[in-house]
């Protein structure tokens, strides 16, 4: 019943990272009775449970999330979109237009493939397909801005804690950005200027996201950022 | 290097580049080298330089081999053309389509693929170099590369070949000694669970020798795994024991130190404490 390293320190796939019973958190599996971390990560133990915050890791798709992504196929009273994941979301008819399916309907009127989307995922079936929403605010076909992609694992840091960093990058540049939970970013500015930043800063997130003080670091790194277009 | 050719005759055996019976090549491996994967890994194993790419999970594509239980691994070994001399045809060959799938064997489980229904990893590995003993170095390439692409791991996977040359037992054989050699072992091993993973022989063995040789590999692999860890370590730059140093920062002022208490920061995501 005990901790087996620093809290923070970085781990490996098989890495011991307690021994004895304890709940188990994100990224990690029990076996004989310890736990071992299954990602590449930081160890983090609270309380009651021992989790790794991945540092490297694609999207596993969760009810709740907010994701970006491709219509890929049209089906009958469906469309396939890809966010990214595993596999490809499902977006129903009822879900995209508030009206029930009818044979009758032309599809590719709502959306096509290729269209962009920002969805929510309402649900997951039994065979773990997401299932996708577009009603509802600042859900929808995506009809202008630009989309960049980060590692999905990077998600938490990009937003910050209850928003911290992404309201000041917004604040900052003036710009509306959609962060899809998939890694997917969309970014609609007022100039083609304004969005270059965002696209810069985020790529900076991205790479240091694992050292401390972040926030402040990037607040500076925009201000600097700024001066130069002045 | 002491990559001498030439046989010695004096009374001390010694190999044909001068390492000892149960000494490994040289190992060099690096995560992280293709933008374009979701995760990779190159290694060069005494002078294997191999490359290896992941993706995935993702949607398989023909949907048919996709299993809705589970999860697929796919495993690609390919040759370049000039890795070996002479040229060989980049057409897949029989000894390809083997060591797919013995590759594929030896990663499985170390996989959660009951986590990804109906989806596909694939694991591509190039030889851009080989010098015998390729299988295993792909298996320790592909195993790095299936971590740098944050896909849930038991354990990591590493690789060796022992092989029985002028009577004697040697870890790591290069491509000589695995043409002139009397038999050859290649290994793969899960030190956590203290499983292998894959076993194949070629040529003739006792079965002390055969045992001897499992022996020696397990411990060859163990000394590989650490420097996978290692590898996948570095990637952010601080090795434990090491004060926490960012590496992407040096085009910015250093980092204001640990004291200076931000109210700003967050707690999920990923962040390092000085130690």
């Amino acid at each position: 019943m005990s901790t087996t390293l620093e809290e923070r320190s970085i781990v490996v796939p098989g890495d011991l990272i307690y021994e004895g019973r304890i709940r188990t958190g994100d990224n990690t599996y029990r076996d004989g009775g310890n736990v071992y971390a299954t990602k590449v990560g930081l160890v983090n133990y609270s309380k009651d449970r021992v989790s790794v915050i991945a540092l490297e890791g694609g999207y596993t798709p969760l009810v709740g999330d907010l994701v970006v992504g491709t219509v890929t196929d049209i089906e009958l009273g469906q469309w396939l979109v890809n966010i990214d994941g595993p596999m490809d979301a499902i977006l129903t008819v009822n879900e995209a237009i508030d009206k029930p399916f009818r044979t009758n309907m032309d599809m590719t009127r709502i959306l096509d493939v290729g269209d962009l989307v920002v969805g929510k995922i309402v649900d997951l079936d039994r065979n773990r397909t997401p299932i996708l929403s577009i009603l509802g605010r600042d859900l929808g076909k995506v009809h202008e801005g630009f989309i960049i992609r980060i590692t999905p694992s990077k998600i938490p840091r990009l937003i910050g804690k209850k928003g911290s960093m992404i309201n000041m990058i917004l604040r900052e540049t003036r710009c509306n950005v959609s962060i899809g939970q998939n890694g997917r970013i969309l970014i609609n500015g007022r100039s083609r200027a304004d969005e270059e930043i965002v696209e810069k800063v985020v790529h900076k997130i991205e790479a240091e996201a694992h050292t401390s003080g972040l926030t402040n670091r990037i607040q500076e790194y925009l201000k600097t950022i700024k001066e130069e277009k002045k | 290097m002491s990559k001498t050719r030439k046989k010695k005759t004096s009374k001390k055996w010694e190999r044909i580049d001068g390492r000892k019976p149960d000494e490994l090549r040289p190992i060099h491996i690096e995560s992280g080298v293709l933008p374009n994967a979701d995760g990779s890994a190159y290694i060069e194993m005494g002078r294997n330089k191999i490359m290896a790419g992941v993706y995935g999970p993702r949607e398989m594509h023909p949907k048919r081999l996709s299993k809705p239980n589970q999860g697929v691994l796919r495993c690609r070994y390919h040759m370049a053309p000039f890795s070996v001399d002479p040229r060989r045809s980049p057409a897949p060959s029989r000894r390809d389509m083997e060591i797919s799938m013995v590759m594929r064997d030896a990663l499985e489980p170390a996989l959660f693929l009951e986590r990804y229904p109906r989806s596909v990893i694939d694991v591509y590995v190039e030889i851009i170099q080989a010098d015998g003993g390729t299988r295993c170095a792909s298996i320790n390439a592909a195993a790095v590369a299936l971590a740098d692409a944050g896909i849930p791991m038991k354990d990591l996977v590493a690789s060796v070949a022992v092989g029985k040359y002028e009577d004697k037992l040697i870890l790591d054989l290069g491509d000589y000694e695995d043409k002139k050699g009397q038999s050859d072992l290649p290994l793969a091993y899960m030190p956590k669970f203290d499983k292998v993973t894959l076993l194949q022989m070629e040529g003739i063995m006792t079965q002390e020798e055969t045992e001897e040789a499992v022996k020696m590999a397990v411990e060859g692999c163990k000394k590989i795994y650490e420097i996978q860890k290692e590898t996948l370590k570095k990637k952010y730059g601080m090795i434990q024991g090491e004060a926490a140093a960012p590496e992407d920062t040096a085009e910015k002022e250093p980092e204001t130190p640990e004291e200076a208490e931000e109210p700003t920061e967050d707690d999920k995501p990923t962040e390092e404490e000085e130690q």
